[in-house]
């Protein structure tokens, strides 16, 4: 079975992972075609950062392949950094680097790993910052930001690179309430603009929005997938049942 | 709720912020209220200016008051000849000045230690200064290009400079020399070995493990003696190498293990957050390291950094042991000198090593602090 470059975005295939004795990922089977977009949720201690952080192997796995844009990740580490180059990643704590600006923090990449020259790097990043609408913070130091524009300028720091897939670890779970709507608002015109994404949040709102697909997990397995508005108002399974009857909204 | 209910507060005018209120008395004068206004306080006062004046006044009446500035022999600095206590002998100093700065390096060929320290002078103080710009291209003057001239002005035996033999270097020129090489080379060994020491690969953690350990776990002293009595014996007759250099590869070996831990201590207190998102940008492991995690890690460790270089410094009297003469060796020399024998001439030797032990350190000690404070202006600490 070939998997065509311009189709399948992700594809992972019998991915197993142990932290030692405990069984975090179980037999996860997932394909996510270009320009969809997923939100994978569940419980907490489910598995589903471990699940999205193997994407960029950033986590490694003892069983099962994953495969990026046509490139099967392997430990070859020549292949990792060139699969991180297209798959850009936001996380929950921003992991923003302080000692440079905001600037400095969205051109880093490109100038040392693109080979971009500083004026151009500079050009994509004000573009980028335009487009998170923070272009007057560009020579702030991060720790001089809200927790919002600090995680807009995370995405814009991923975008730079001009990734294919996005991928949201819990970005608005570390925000104060009033700081969400920004950050979710910045991530929908991401997503209306094609970018193929998996999020892994809390925000169901949000999801029901943008989303194509919803993605259960529970105990490292995928329990239920399926459209938001059947998800959300049908829910098959009784682990999705339960789990939505704890979420609030 | 009662349709209708009224509300327990709503603020009619907005408040504008205003200045806060100016201190009542500026800090020194609060100070100078605090130190007669009570027993147990002016006791306090009382008795530090007894214990201040009674350090820094016999320092100051030996230093300048009662010392001899003139002479030309121990008899001038005598107290019976002086007819009243004598201080310092400085005349001491000034006869033994030339072998306190070169050792014995020729007379004929100082100048070109001059040079060497001119040329030093010349490039470290804009690399020190944060404002002067082209760091990069000074960096590379004053670490790469520098110590190679510097090594042909003070060995010689090239481009017509006669060969000065290292034997013969000694005072502050060899304090120096083993210091700098010391210092500017130790920081670069520890970096790696403590990236080795945290590396994933079993072999190269390993190695750099026991080096550390192994040069943590011998005195300087042992390693210096080892290099220049025993190393001999063990290398073949053609493999010559100067006894200064084989001291300065001790020396940057010894003081780069203990530089690695100190960097290691850096590089923990990193959080992992920062090395994945390095990571998901697609930096690889250098890349990351030097750009983003080692500018962090480093300054964090800036003081542990410092200390290990002033106690290098002040270590370089160590090699006396192995007949290197440094500033505090050559000090020693100057004593056995029967012209200069007098009471005072120990303490005044030794006042004079102690200045310059302290302004270095000291220097290098404030100029850290000014370079931390610069450095961390980005974040609120």
């Amino acid at each position: 079975m070939r998997t065509t470059k311009n189709e399948v975005a992700i594809e992972i295939i019998d991915l197993n992972k142990w932290f030692g004795k405990f069984h975090v990922l179980r037999d996860i089977d997932l394909k996510v075609m270009r320009g969809e977009r997923i939100v994978v949720c569940g419980p907490s201690g489910s598995g589903k950062s471990t699940l999205l952080r193997c994407i960029n192997r950033i986590e490694d796995w003892q069983r099962g392949r994953v495969i990026v844009d046509g490139t099967e990740l392997t430990e070859d580490l020549k292949t990792i950094d060139e699969v991180r180059g297209e798959v850009g990643m936001v996380f929950q704590q921003f992991n923003l680097f302080p000692h440079l600006t905001v600037l400095e923090n969205c051109t880093l990449a490109p100038i040392w790993v693109r080979k971009m020259p500083k004026m151009e790097a500079e050009e994509v990043a004000r573009h980028y910052l335009r487009r998170v609408r923070i272009p007057e913070q560009a020579d702030k130091y991060p720790a001089q930001l809200s927790g919002g524009q600090q995680q807009r300028v995370a995405i814009a720091r991923a975008l730079c690179m001009q990734p294919k897939i996005m991928l949201f670890d819990e970005p608005t779970s570390a925000l104060d309430p009033e700081m969400v709507k920004e950050v979710l608002d910045t991530m929908v015109g991401l997503a209306l603009d094609g970018m193929t994404m998996v999020v892994v949040s809390h925000e169901m709102g949000f999801a029901r929005q943008v989303a194509n697909r919803m993605v259960l997990l529970d105990d490292g397995q995928i329990v239920e997938v399926n459209e938001p508005a059947a998800f959300f108002s049908h829910p098959q399974h009784e682990r999705t049942k339960l789990f939505l009857s704890q979420i609030l909204r | 709720m009662a349709v209708g209910s009224q509300p327990s507060y709503i603020r009619r005018a907005v408040l504008e912020p205003e200045p806060p209120p100016a201190a009542s008395a500026a800090a020194p004068a609060r100070t100078r209220a605090r130190l007669f206004d009570g027993p147990f306080n002016t006791a306090l006062t009382l008795v530090s200016i007894v214990i201040v004046v009674a350090l820094a006044w016999p320092t100051v009446k030996f230093l300048f008051i009662d010392a001899v500035w003139t002479g030309s022999s121990r008899v001038d600095c005598l107290a019976e000849t002086v007819g009243r206590d004598v201080g310092a002998c400085w005349p001491f100093i000034k006869a033994k000045f030339t072998q306190f700065m070169y050792g014995f390096y020729p007379a004929s060929e100082q100048w070109r230690v001059d040079v060497t320290y001119v040329l030093g002078a010349i490039l470290l103080v804009p690399l020190l200064i944060p404002a002067v710009p082209s760091k990069g291209l000074n960096a590379v003057l004053f670490f790469g290009v520098f110590p190679v001239l510097a090594f042909f002005l003070l060995v010689g035996g090239v481009f017509g400079l006669p060969h000065v033999e290292t034997r013969v270097w000694g005072g502050l020129l060899v304090t120096l020399v083993i210091s700098f090489t010391g210092i500017t080379l130790s920081l670069p060994l520890g970096v790696l070995l403590a990236l080795g020491r945290r590396s994933e690969f079993p072999i190269i953690r390993t190695i750099c493990v026991i080096f550390i350990e192994f040069w943590r776990g011998v005195p300087l002293i042992t390693v210096l003696f080892f290099a220049t009595y025993m190393l001999p014996l063990f290398l073949p007759d053609n493999w010559r190498i100067d006894a200064l250099a084989r001291v300065l590869i001790g020396v940057v070996l010894f003081a780069g293990a203990y530089m690695a831990e100190v960097v290691r201590g850096g590089l923990q207190a990193i959080p992992r957050g920062q090395f994945e998102g390095a990571m998901a940008l697609g930096l690889g492991y250098w890349r990351m390291m030097g750009l983003v995690i080692l500018p962090q890690a480093l300054r964090l460790v800036i003081p542990g950094i410092v200390n290990s270089f002033i106690a290098l410094f002040k270590d370089t009297t160590l090699v006396l042991i192995v007949a290197i003469f440094d500033l505090l060796g050559q000090l020693r020399a100057a004593f056995a000198d029967p012209t200069w024998a007098t009471p005072v001439t120990l303490f005044t030797g030794f006042a004079f090593a102690g200045m310059i032990y302290f302004v270095v350190s000291f220097g290098m000690s404030r100029y850290a602090l000014f370079m931390e404070r610069r450095l961390n202006i980005e974040r609120p600490r």
